[in-house]
């Protein structure tokens, strides 16, 4: 069974987040960039049931060079090999998707394991529309999930607001992994050097036949109006006194 | 000239206040263009949907009533929220930002071959075109974007539009469900049965949320459950919580949880991390009681008490029981 896992190169969560002076983007200077932690758990969960069933690990990003060094680390996370779809355009989503379909078309995975969303722009759009353009099944927001013996379908907990949701999703689909689906494992040495060795891919959008170009355009950027700290009080009285002054009990 | 389709969830015959919020945006956007909107009621029996959304000063309402849509699965709501917003003629589908949203519509846009927006707080007009303030990385970032294409999907933030001013009853239209065309890829097994009583905390106008300092789940039920209940509040986590087992994945509050903007937001024993502040710092009013005066969370709160959660809030829910 071959498992696709797409991959972002995002801003580590613990970075802290500048705009620009001039607000036309994000200042990158000092930023540490990662895997995005979501897609990490998708991969996580992808090299398991590997583990159990067999197949193959495929992991691929879109974006320039540097993303490199995200596939390399997937791979040495236990992933068997990497594609980078290879663009410096900046894509929105529905972008995304239609390289993604093409990959699918061209690799024929079982199905797709993927983030739920990017913790750089947070759309948390890519999988299902991935699954429409395909014509397949989505599972978003996965907190577990259970193959059938015959990997017909899959059995997934998503959480949505209401709780934790049940669906069984036939397969092939596009399942999205939530938080708690998993926790990702360590990159080891070993896998570090393995992974040097594991094949690479580079393609671009035009290999794939997909002239993609984003819709979305991003005009300037700006940092939200900081809160400022308020007032401390001594204790519960006084705190009750203020909040009644407020209105706000 | 617009024509905005507004998507209406509920659950159990009660509208998600969120999706007044989405209304008032629309309405926002369809005055700034001189245009229009309808409200999209997607399920089984929704009458009393329908009739709850009649007075948002829409356009009309749409009934999509099928037993086949009985529950909110992706490949069918998404399917009919498309064949709609075609026959409709819709420039723009948009809803609250909640998980049914995130897992409708961008399947919905994909269908429509409509690029979207996430996390919109403001919208203008510029030379005729919309431009988008939307939420990114956090919370840290606003930037402001414009969509091409004849039609566009945006989710958007309940705190950020209020609900459209009553207006005239408009009509109700049923439109027509192929249940035969319905795609049948998922399947709904069941769903966790809700903690009845507790209002949800994207909907509730207090928020009592509870972090770290709680050691157990029935210390949490007697502090962050008790003064809740002390003030008719909803309850909410931050992730620490929620990865200890202490509380349900429902209630975390943060940039991958729930997204809250009560008027009153109560954190105890909630260190604030950058992650669970994106979560809730559009309310109102934010209280922090924590025991360690540098917590981050009082860079944010208009009111801090540096005690310990185990102390003061038992002290708190019997004043304002008396």
């Amino acid at each position: 069974m071959k498992i696709l896992v797409p991959i972002k190169r995002v801003p580590d969560a613990d970075t802290r987040i500048r705009v620009r002076a001039d607000g036309s983007g994000i200042e990158d200077d000092g930023i540490k960039y990662a895997v995005n932690p979501f897609d990490a758990i998708a991969l996580e969960e992808a090299i398991r049931i590997r583990e159990a069933r067999g197949g193959e690990v495929v992991v691929a990003t879109i974006g320039g060079g540097e993303c490199a060094e995200q596939l390399r680390n997937g791979l040495a996370m236990g992933a068997d090999r990497a594609i980078l779809v290879n663009t410096s355009d900046a894509l929105d989503s529905l972008a995304i998707a239609r390289i993604l379909a093409a990959l699918w078309k061209r690799e024929q995975p079982a199905f797709v394991l993927m983030g739920k969303q990017a913790i750089d722009d947070d759309s948390n759009q890519a999988g299902q529309m991935l699954a429409a353009l395909l014509g397949v099944g989505q599972a978003t927001f996965v907190s577990k999930l259970e193959l059938a013996e015959d990997n017909s379908t899959a059995l997934c907990s998503r959480e949505t607001d209401a709780g934790i949701e049940r669906v069984r999703v036939k397969l092939p689909a596009v399942i999205t992994a939530d938080l708690r689906l998993n926790e990702p494992r360590y990159v080891s040495l070993p896998g570090i050097m393995k992974a040097k060795k594991k094949p690479l891919e580079e393609i671009t959008p035009a290999d794939l036949g997909v002239a993609a170009a984003s819709r979305t355009h991003y005009l300037r950027y700006e940092a939200p109006p900081r809160r400022s700290a308020g007032v401390r009080v001594a204790t519960v009285d006084e705190l009750v006194d203020k909040l009644r002054e407020a209105k706000v009990l | 000239m617009s024509k905005i389709l507004v998507i209406a969830e509920h659950d159990a015959g009660q509208l998600k206040g969120g999706s007044l919020s989405a209304a008032g945006f629309a309405q926002q956007l369809a005055a700034a263009t001189g245009g229009s909107f309808e409200i999209l009621v997607v399920g089984h029996a929704v009458d009393s949907v329908a009739a709850v959304v009649r007075t948002s000063g829409a356009a009309a309402v749409l009934a999509a009533d099928s037993a086949a849509l009985e529950r909110p699965l992706a490949d069918r709501y998404a399917k009919v929220v498309a064949d709609v917003a075609r026959a409709r003629g819709a420039t723009m589908v948009a809803g609250a930002s909640s998980t049914f949203s995130k897992d409708v519509l961008p399947r919905a846009a994909a269908l429509l071959d409509a690029a979207m927006v996430s996390e919109v707080v403001g919208v203008r007009v510029e030379g005729g075109e919309p431009e988008f303030r939307r939420v990114m990385f956090a919370g840290n970032v606003i930037a402001t974007v414009r969509v091409d294409g004849p039609v566009r999907v945006a989710t958007v933030r309940a705190a950020a539009f209020a609900a459209p001013a009553q207006a005239a009853e408009c009509p109700v239209e049923r439109v027509a469900v192929d249940e035969a065309a319905l795609p049948s890829f998922l399947e709904f097994v069941d769903r966790e049965a809700k903690a009845a009583g507790r209002p949800d905390a994207t909907e509730a106008r207090i928020v009592v949320s509870g972090g770290r300092a709680l050691k157990n789940s029935e210390d949490f039920e007697r502090l962050v459950g008790g003064l809740a209940d002390a003030l008719g509040a909803a309850v909410g986590s931050s992730r620490a919580l929620v990865d200890a087992g202490i509380t349900p994945n429902s209630l975390q509050v943060g940039q991958t949880g729930k997204i809250v903007a009560p008027d009153l937001y109560i954190a105890l024993g909630i260190s604030g991390a950058i992650q669970h502040m994106a979560g809730m710092k559009d309310t109102k009013v934010i209280v922090a009681v924590n025991k360690d005066a540098e917590a981050p969370i009082f860079e944010v709160a208009d009111y801090g008490l540096v005690a310990d959660v185990y102390e003061a809030v038992p002290k708190l829910i019997e004043k304002l029981k008396s």
